[in-house]
């Protein structure tokens, strides 16, 4: 029963593009997040979402003008010339200062979105139509978009992985990026550009305002258990494509957003995940986090043996630290001769 | 200089003008430091010693003067791959875990290398073990202490083997014993040739190797040459050594504990 409808599902053209779609998107999206999360810029895909949403409505104007018959023909394209430039743009804010960065991103929030709604009325539409970018619709995935999709994140995952360790050591530390000469503004506007491309390609499966929940959501996830950037991003990878076959499929049965139950569906498992993890990590209790430290420091709760008898403190101190280069030494715990009386039997020198 | 037509400087600095949010940190600050050299920058906090290692590796930008690494000046053509750099203290932790040997890995890359080579692994792995870590390789950093986090940062230097190797304030945080492995590790790379240049407050350990000491005092150099000798008559057992302020007051009564510090 429930078999034949699985094979059912699996056999709707339909469904084949979305789950191509949900499966291409699930693996690009968190590998770009991971390098966002680890910038401290998790944020950024929400803000080149909201920037994109512009581009699509400048894309809608410009086929509206153009006489294209699908007036939507050139809302994809004008979403990713968007996204990149408003990624650059982002990049470049956070370069130049680093006061005004959260500044400069929270006006992009609100340029973006009001961008869209104006220009979308102005081309002849209406919200309606752009309710299907902000919230996804890959029910109404074509092949020419399945196509883009799949060219976009094969980019996207190329050089994600491909420059994995270049674009770690830049997020990681920037400083010693730029002393060994690595060209680090071009692979921070890379890392702006391949986050903003994944934005377009998401922004049909899941829709512009929740792409960023795709991006960091499953890293959240994965950073409670990895121990390596390596193991974070792949384990990411692998609960970004779950989460979204699982929650696109889910749709199927019930009548409910795919984009929505996708991101609800990464919620709970991250609300899970960070329950059991007490639970659920590893226990090495003969571990010695420093088994290669000599034992040299001796507690002796005994009165001091020391063959150098310590002259009588005032007040019946006996509370007395010696930190002496050899054990048999001076003892370090006398009280200091009061300054200005030579007192060489006082035994340390101060120095 | 009629050597630098043979063997071109390790740095070579003219007139190095750093200003930084509207302060000038450095001013005409001139350096040249022969391959095979220890140099020790000193001077007291704010003084431009870090700022003046940042600028003569094109970290901060400057606003006048040049500098050239090994003959090339600062840019692509620079010889970064004989340039190793081991800043203060590894960057604050953004949560994204990273092992030791992830870290390490990343030394490896440079202007014209943005990929490991083949056989990455392994150089990182004996960078690891030079400096005493290899059974941590799999630990992520951020679980790590100061003096273990310190290491890594030294491997991840070493890793590319330098010809100049540049190190902020090694031992600052660091215990005598990892703080001599350190002194070790530099007496070995003084030996097979390389430069090096090291901030430091105090010479302390590394006051044996040290051939030549550069003070800076507000962004100015205020001494070039011979590292400055420990005055000796503080070491007497009669010295009398006075505090401008008063005796600090003895402990407070308690139990009898004693902590010997043994070496």
């Amino acid at each position: 029963m429930t078999w034949d409808l699985v094979v059912e599902m699996l056999t709707s053209p339909l469904m084949q593009r979305a789950l191509l779609a949900a499966v291409l998107v699930g693996a690009a999206a968190p590998v770009v997040g991971t390098f966002l999360v680890q910038r401290r810029m998790a944020l950024m895909g929400d803000g080149i979402g909201h920037v994109a949403l512009t581009g699509v409505a400048l894309g809608w104007l410009v086929g509206s003008w153009a006489g294209l018959v699908p007036q939507d023909a050139l809302a994809v394209p004008g979403a990713v010339v968007a996204a990149v430039v408003g990624s650059v743009v982002i990049e470049l804010v956070r370069e130049r200062g680093r006061t005004s960065g959260d500044l400069a991103l929270a006006l992009m929030f609100y340029g973006g979105i009001a961008g869209g709604v104006l220009l979308i009325k102005v081309a002849g539409g209406t919200n309606a139509n752009l309710i299907s970018y902000l919230f996804g619709s890959i029910s109404t995935v074509s092949t020419s978009d399945l196509w883009w999709t799949v060219a976009l994140a094969a980019l996207v995952l190329g050089v994600g992985l491909g420059l994995r360790t270049a674009l770690f050591a830049v997020s990681h530390d920037e400083e010693f990026a730029r002393a060994s000469g690595m060209p680090v503004r071009l692979l921070s506007m890379l890392v702006a550009t391949i986050a903003a491309l994944t934005v377009t390609i998401a922004m049909r499966v899941v829709g512009l305002l929740l792409v960023s929940a795709l991006m960091i959501v499953p890293v959240a996830i994965a950073q409670l258990y990895a121990r390596s950037f390596g193991r974070t991003m792949t384990l990411a990878s692998v609960i970004g494509v779950v989460v979204s076959v699982v929650g696109l499929g889910l749709t199927y049965w019930q009548d409910i957003p795919p984009g929505a139950t996708i991101v609800v569906l990464a919620i709970v498992v991250y609300t899970v995940a960070a329950t059991l993890r007490p639970a659920l990590q590893r226990r090495r209790p003969d571990d010695d986090p420093h088994p290669d430290m000599v034992d040299d420091v001796l507690i002796v709760d005994d009165v001091c043996d020391d063959p150098v008898p310590t002259a009588p403190a005032p007040a019946g101190a006996a509370h007395a630290i010696a930190a002496t280069p050899s054990r048999a030494g001076r003892t370090g715990g006398a009280p200091r001769p009061t300054p200005g009386t030579d007192d060489p039997a006082g035994g340390a020198p101060a120095t | 200089m009629t050597l630098g037509t043979t063997t071109p400087l390790a740095v070579e600095a003219t007139g190095l003008d750093v200003t930084l949010g509207g302060r000038r940190i450095l001013a005409g600050v001139d350096l040249a430091v022969e391959p095979g050299q220890v140099l020790a920058l000193l001077g007291a906090n704010g003084s431009g010693k870090s700022t003046l290692v940042r600028a003569l590796l094109g970290v901060v930008p400057t606003s006048a003067g040049s500098v050239r690494l090994f003959g090339a000046p600062l840019g692509p053509s620079a010889p970064w791959h004989r340039v190793g750099y081991v800043p203060q203290r590894m960057p604050a932790a953004s949560g994204m875990p990273a092992t030791a040997l992830e870290v390490v890995t990343s030394g490896l890359l440079h202007r014209r290398r943005v990929r490991p080579a083949h056989g990455g692994r392994r150089r990182a792995l004996a960078a690891l073990e030079s400096v005493g870590l290899a059974d941590r390789a799999h630990r992520r950093v951020q679980e790590m202490s100061g003096g273990q986090q310190q290491r890594v940062l030294i491997a991840r230097a070493l890793v590319r083997d330098p010809d100049l190797l540049v190190l902020d304030e090694p031992t600052s945080g660091i215990d005598i014993p990892t703080q001599a492995t350190f002194v070790d590790t530099v007496a070995r790379l003084h030996a097979a040739g390389t430069t090096v240049v090291v901030i430091l407050h105090e010479l302390g350990p590394f006051a044996g190797l040290i051939q030549r000491a550069v003070v800076l005092r507000h962004g100015r150099v205020a001494h070039d040459g011979p590292p400055p000798a420990a005055r000796p008559e503080h070491a007497h057992a009669d010295h009398d050594h006075t505090h401008a302020h008063p005796d600090p007051e003895p402990p407070p009564t308690g139990p009898t504990i004693t902590v010997e510090v043994t070496p």
